[in-house]
């Protein structure tokens, strides 16, 4: 049997008293696609951090393909197929979107230098962002580095594509332009994990869905009925009326 | 998609002719000893260091984002290399130039490796903190002269020509190649792919990691490169000065100072920077060095208001006005018709066409 794609085993993080995860365990098979909510704050982008290596866990172990990541830095799992956004994003802002995008692919993406030029424009074509390629990053609206956020780890060719809100502010016809997007990134067999609080392009993209709230899952199954439970909806009523 | 449907351009008109023109004044400079101008090759040859100097410490600093104050470290050390190889090791003086550099790469990895751990202000202030340890520790050896230092020995002096004249000729030839090396040598790791990863790494550290890029490895490698280049530098200074002593080795207003304010005024994070900071530097030194200390007073006072009223240096100030561009390292991409349209029709964009 294949291990899953990513597992976490009993992760714990804390920052001083406050507790961030308290113990999770999460698998991720291949070609599943994950969608994370919770309230503000409980810890969602800390979990992609510890994914990533940007941060290392107080305890516990994360396993990329059955093997222990936790010796590993960002980059090296950048390599074994981890791509992410940032939740603010972190562009490369004296360079321009073409080139951000071909410095993710030589190096992420590990492809040669012509491959990695016409694969940057192919991601960058998917993404709505090839009016642009000559402009520096930095001079992008947030709606256009969001987009680029996206095309940055897609040019890493990740086997894990981790999202964080990258359909904030969006309009709703941007939205479900997002949401084709993402279903044609998930059919080419990448898996996701989407933290958003946008539920209903969860709905439409992931095969599960997690609540995070307190350092742990509160709940873990099929979208609609994780969006049915009490719980679910006692915590997210405030935040966002589905 | 079959066919490319773009095309990559990395030379613009105004590095065309700017190369042309560099390439020129090179010419010039090597037909300048048919003159026997003496004094003027003298002040080529500082010209030359100091630039090679400074384009080290703009790759060090204005990408790498390695913002060292003690490369002086290296300047001292690779000139006592190359007296101690010259000295004890019967070694000839011009082949001690990239073996004195080689050393000095050497001793700069331990010196990462306790640097690395420091970030910001305290990288800056670490690294002078070494170049006076190295300074001490020059100070202690009596074999090379101790704290009063020491005289290339007469015999070696002759080994490298037997005229004074033959000597300068050599002298200048190496420093122009040295100063020709070192800008060739970062416009090409610039233009390669690591010079994408070193621009990543300027302008976000953390992303630059998540996109793949393994940057402690980089910034070690650069780090490395530059204290060799570096080196052999100072091991040609020391050479033309025949004589070396911990005080003039590792000074730092000398060395360091003057290339930040090199690198700063004509531009740091652009190749030509260092160039325009050379002429301003040299040509205020040349005309004001008679007033004492109101050439320092001068050189402070410029510093400042280019830091203050102009980040990008003198060079970017010119460059971003007029739009020109001597060492093109970005990419510019030219998409053709075809995908000029699909550009206006993408997945994320909706249009009306989409269902």
């Amino acid at each position: 049997m294949t291990p899953p794609l990513l597992e976490l085993r009993h992760v714990c993080k804390a920052f001083g008293k406050v507790v961030i995860a308290d113990g999770i365990n999460l698998t991720l098979n291949e070609n599943e696609g994950l969608g994370i909510i919770g309230p503000n704050g409980a810890g969602k982008s800390t979990l992609f951090n510890l994914i990533t290596g940007d941060l290392s866990p107080n305890g516990g172990d994360i396993l990329i393909s059955g093997k222990s990541v936790l010796s590993q830095r960002p980059h090296q799992r950048c390599r074994s197929g981890v791509g992410r956004s940032y939740q603010i994003p972190h562009p490369f802002g004296k360079m321009s979107v073409f080139e951000n995008v071909l410095t993710a692919a030589t190096f992420g993406g590990a492809a040669a230098m012509g491959e990695a030029e016409a694969m940057s424009l192919e991601i960058l074509g998917v993404t709505g962002l090839l009016n642009d390629v000559n402009t520096p990053a930095g001079k992008l609206t947030l709606l256009k580095r969001k987009r680029l956020e996206l095309a940055r780890a897609l040019s890493t060719r990740p086997r894990l594509l981790l999202l964080d809100e990258i359909a904030g502010g969006l309009t709703e016809a941007e939205v479900q332009a997002l949401i084709s997007t993402i279903r044609d990134i998930r059919r080419s067999g990448v898996s996701l994990i989407w933290i958003e609080h946008i539920v209903h392009a969860l709905l439409a993209t992931v095969d599960r869905l997690v609540v995070l709230n307190g350092g742990m899952f509160l709940a873990d199954g099929d979208p609609h009925e994780v969006m049915r439970a009490p719980d679910v909806q006692r915590i997210y009523m405030g935040v966002e009326p589905a | 998609m079959t066919q490319p449907s773009y095309r990559i351009e990395r030379a613009t008109r105004s590095s065309t002719i700017g190369l042309a023109v560099l390439g020129l004044g090179l010419i010039g400079l090597l037909l300048l000893p048919l003159t026997g101008d003496r004094a003027t090759m003298r002040l080529i040859v500082e010209i030359a260091y100091f630039l090679a100097l400074a384009q080290m410490w703009n790759l060090l600093a204005g990408y790498a984002g390695l913002l060292s104050v003690g490369q002086h470290a290296f300047i001292g050390f690779g000139g006592y290399m190359l007296f101690a190889l010259v000295a004890h090791a019967g070694f000839s003086p011009i082949y001690s130039l990239p073996i004195a550099g080689l050393l000095s790469g050497l001793i700069s990895i331990p010196v990462a490796i306790l640097m690395f751990r420091l970030s910001g202000p305290y990288f800056a202030i670490g690294t002078w903190v070494v170049a006076e340890v190295f300074k001490l520790a020059f100070f202690e050896v009596p074999a090379l002269g101790g704290g009063s230092g020491m005289s290339l020995p007469l015999q070696a002096v002759r080994d490298i020509a037997p005229s004074a004249q033959g000597r300068e000729l050599i002298i200048y030839i190496s420093a122009l190649a040295i100063a020709v090396a070192s800008v060739v040598a970062v416009y090409a790791l610039l233009r390669s792919r690591y010079g994408l990863a070193l621009t990543a790494i300027r302008d976000s550290e953390r992303a630059s990691a998540s996109v793949g890029v393994d940057t402690f490895r980089l910034k070690l490698g650069v780090f490395v490169a530059v204290a060799a280049f570096t080196g052999m530098i100072g091991a040609l200074i020391f050479l033309q000065k025949l004589r070396i002593s911990p005080v003039a080795a590792f000074d730092v207003m000398e060395w360091s100072a003057a290339i930040i304010f090199i690198v700063v005024i004509g531009g740091i994070g652009r190749i030509e920077g260092p160039f325009v900071g050379i002429a301003i530097f040299f040509l205020l030194r040349e005309t004001t060095s008679d007033f004492g200390a109101w050439y320092l007073i001068l050189l402070g006072l410029l510093a400042i208001a280019i830091m203050l009223f102009a980040r990008q240096g003198i060079w970017g100030l010119i460059a971003d006005r007029y739009r020109i561009n001597v060492f093109p390292v970005e990419r510019q991409v030219h998409l053709d018709d075809h995908r000029q349209r699909q550009a206006s029709s993408t997945s994320l964009t909706p249009t009306s066409e989409k269902h």
